[in-house]
């Protein structure tokens, strides 16, 4: 805990004037954006507002039209990873969860999260047929490493039950727990709380806010559930229109006149 | 549905079936009287077999969709003898009489059946080949048959300018099988599904087109041949020995590629190729090159095809282009997906049912084809998982500690 109290404050993502076209229409505005150690942001904003093609372009899976990209490691270079392909990306540090759930449905859960460690590990194909040394004692860490991370997700009972057997509320830890084994400093959820019901939620403040304090990743979130957001982020960052319109505290937020009115123009409960 | 409702629909479907069979089952033109024979008998047998056929196919899928569980009950015995045979106590005097009975088989049988079971061999390794791609990678490969054929014809060529014999050529035409497949990776790697089958089938008809039209460079359709069979150790042996001989050879690749394919499946690299199959958008999320991954199976896939190639060469002594059909890649397929995708097992029957059968039911040759096209068909409606389901490794933990306990093999 030590070394995180050194680095709080330093920048590990930084987005500057991004910007995203599909074809004349603009999914993405001039988006300013800086997530630093041990933080957990929180993106909201109305549906279609471009919080998911944000994380799109973050990740690799779309090229931004415009604007930068750097992230900077903790401890490591700080590199622009504009155009980077989605796995080079993910080998760099940044792990995402996906808004509609993409687990690999014929797996089982174990191997799920073992797929995680593929690019923390490099057995080739001569490795696999051969199974040397070298490679068993990879392979036995994948399975060590993926079952610590599932038991510390409260998945390891299931370990060997097929993925597409989970109910939904575990099948979605399960995409953060493959997300984990990947190694990354920051960790992209979209919209955790989808789908999960109310005492399903309540776990997840704990386990988000574990994964800050035990892991020591910082973490961005997309959510809907304001309950949830409120609780566990330490800033928040609004976006409307692939705009993004108030960033500060949650205190800061629930006062923000605009965010008020983006909020209500839609859906008076907020 | 009503039985009403359900008498209706088959009635139609019985009428619509005596329309399509009309022209070919009922009106015969005797050509050497110039008279139209009618038989009606045919269209009361066509009529009133549909009209049943229809009626128990409802019946069916009344009970399929009113419980998704019944369904498979109908195979229990399939999914008994899987389980079996993963358990150890079964497990290991299967193998011993499956391997003693290998063995003794061309002493046992004539010359003629070995070299039989030497070609199903040869068709489990082709599948378990094809299985790498389609089953684990979930590629739909459509013109495998070209790899194969470049094997066949690096044999044919390589032995006909240069004079390479069989053991050479082996490891070389399982390379230029596995170079030829990363050429063709190259441009389909954006490609998946239905595009990939398209693609991938028009290239197996583009190889065998230059065969047969390329005459300087493959001698067209009248192919090669004198293609000598492997030697051993320098003897000359004749048409039964070599048999023989090739037959165990067969047996011995066969193992190798059992062996290989289970590695394969259950390490970093087979578990890439599945989590491909399974979700390509997450696969690449979790930090796997989807070209490099996409271009491996399809290179781990055809050296298999291509060895076998060169086997195939060495046997018949003789090559051309009209071996390597899309008939034989939709074989091949149908090996893997009747057998089980992602299964050894099911390879292994898969080919021996579709390669076999066929042989020892001579008599039935006419209805070959129909039989074939019935039995995918029933399969695929009601058992789309194939004979073997691939079972997924599973590992105990106890305090701890961790066994790996296999399963699945
Ligand atoms: N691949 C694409 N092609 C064209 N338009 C797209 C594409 N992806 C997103 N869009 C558009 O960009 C806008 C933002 O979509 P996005 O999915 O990012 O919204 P969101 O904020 O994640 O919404 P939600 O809360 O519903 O998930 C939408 O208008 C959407 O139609
Ligand atoms: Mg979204």
């Amino acid at each position: 805990m030590e070394r995180q109290q050194e680095n709080k404050g330093e920048t590990i993502l930084e987005v500057r004037r991004l910007s995203m076209d599909f074809g004349g229409i603009r999914a993405l505005e001039g988006i300013d954006l800086v997530v630093q150690t041990d933080q957990i942001m929180a993106l909201i904003g109305p549906n279609g507002a471009g919080k998911t093609t944000f994380f799109n372009c973050i990740t690799g899976f779309y090229e931004p039209t415009a604007g930068d990209i750097f992230i900077a490691p903790p401890g490591g270079k700080r590199k622009r990873i504009n155009g980077l392909k989605v796995d080079r990306i993910t080998s760099l540090g940044l792990a995402r969860t996906f808004q509609n759930t993409r687990i690999f449905p014929n797996m089982t859960v174990l191997e799920n999260v073992m797929i995680g460690r593929h690019c923390r590990s490099k057995a080739g194909v001569l490795g696999a047929v051969l199974r040397g040394r070298e490679t068993l004692r990879e392979e036995a860490e994948i399975v060590e490493r993926s079952y610590e991370i599932l038991a510390k997700m409260g998945l390891a009972s299931r370990v060997n039950e097929l993925a597409k057997n989970l109910p939904y509320g575990e099948a979605r830890r399960l995409e953060i727990a493959r997300a984990m084994a990947t190694e990354p400093f920051l960790l992209m959820l979209d919209e955790p709380a989808a789908g999960m019901n109310p005492q399903e939620t309540k776990e997840l403040d704990d386990l988000i806010l574990r994964l800050r304090s035990e892991e020591g990743i910082s973490i961005l979130l997309i959510e809907h559930d304001m309950r949830l957001v409120m609780s566990v982020s330490d800033h928040i960052c609004v976006m409307d229109y692939g705009e993004k319109i108030a960033e500060g505290t949650p205190q800061e937020i629930r006062r923000s006149e605009r965010v008020i009115k983006a909020y209500l123009g839609e859906d008076s409960d907020a | 549905m009503t039985f009403r409702q359900e008498m209706k629909k088959a009635l139609l479907t019985s009428a619509w079936f005596v329309f399509l069979t009309f022209p070919i089952l009922v009106i015969r033109v005797n050509t050497i009287e110039n008279v139209i024979e009618w038989r009606w008998l045919n269209m009361m047998w066509i009529a009133a077999g549909s009209f049943i056929l229809s009626l128990l196919w409802s019946f069916y899928f009344g009970r399929k969709t009113g419980d998704p569980g019944k369904k498979t009950e109908a195979f229990a015995p399939a999914d008994k003898a899987g389980s079996l045979f993963r358990n150890p106590r079964f497990r290991m005097p299967a193998l011993v009489l499956t391997a003693l009975f290998a063995t003794a088989f061309p002493f046992l049988f004539s010359v003629y059946q070995t070299s039989i079971m030497t070609t199903a061999l040869m068709y489990v390794v082709l599948g378990l080949g094809l299985n790498i791609i389609v089953g684990l990678a979930g590629l739909l490969n459509l013109g495998y048959v070209a790899f194969y054929a470049v094997g066949a014809y690096s044999y044919a060529l390589l032995h006909y300018h240069f004079g390479l014999g069989f053991w050479v050529v082996l490891p070389l035409g399982g390379l230029l099988a596995t170079l030829f497949a990363i050429l063709l990776g190259f441009p389909v790697l954006r490609l998946r599904g239905d595009y990939l089958a398209i693609v991938t089938l028009g290239f197996g008809e583009i190889v065998r087109l230059i065969l047969e039209n390329w005459n300087e460079f493959s001698f067209g359709p009248s192919g090669i041949s004198n293609i000598p069979r492997p030697g051993l150790l320098g003897l000359d042996l004749n048409l039964d020995t070599a048999t023989i001989y090739l037959y165990y050879l067969m047996i011995g690749l066969c193992l190798i590629t059992i062996f290989v394919f289970g590695r394969i499946r259950d390490s970093r690299i087979g578990r890439a190729l599945i989590a491909l199959r399974e979700d390509e958008i997450a696969c690449q999320a979790m930090g796997i090159d989807k070209a490099r991954t996409k271009l491996l199976a399809f290179a781990l896939g055809s050296t298999w095809a291509g060895l076998m190639g060169v086997i195939f060469a060495a046997k018949t002594t003789f090559v051309n282009p009209a071996s390597f059909t899309f008939l034989e890649s939709a074989m091949i397929l149908s090996i893997v997906v009747l057998g089980g995708m992602g299964s050894i097992l099911g390879v292994v029957l898969g080919a021996f049912l579709l390669i076999l059968l066929p042989e020892y039911l001579r008599a039935f040759s006419d209805y070959r084809m129909l039989l074939f096209g019935t039995t995918m068909v029933i399969m695929m409606i009601f058992r789309p998982q194939g004979i073997i389901t691939g079972i997924r490794r599973t590992y105990q933990f106890r305090g701890g500690s961790i066994d790996g306990a296999t399963a699945g093999k």
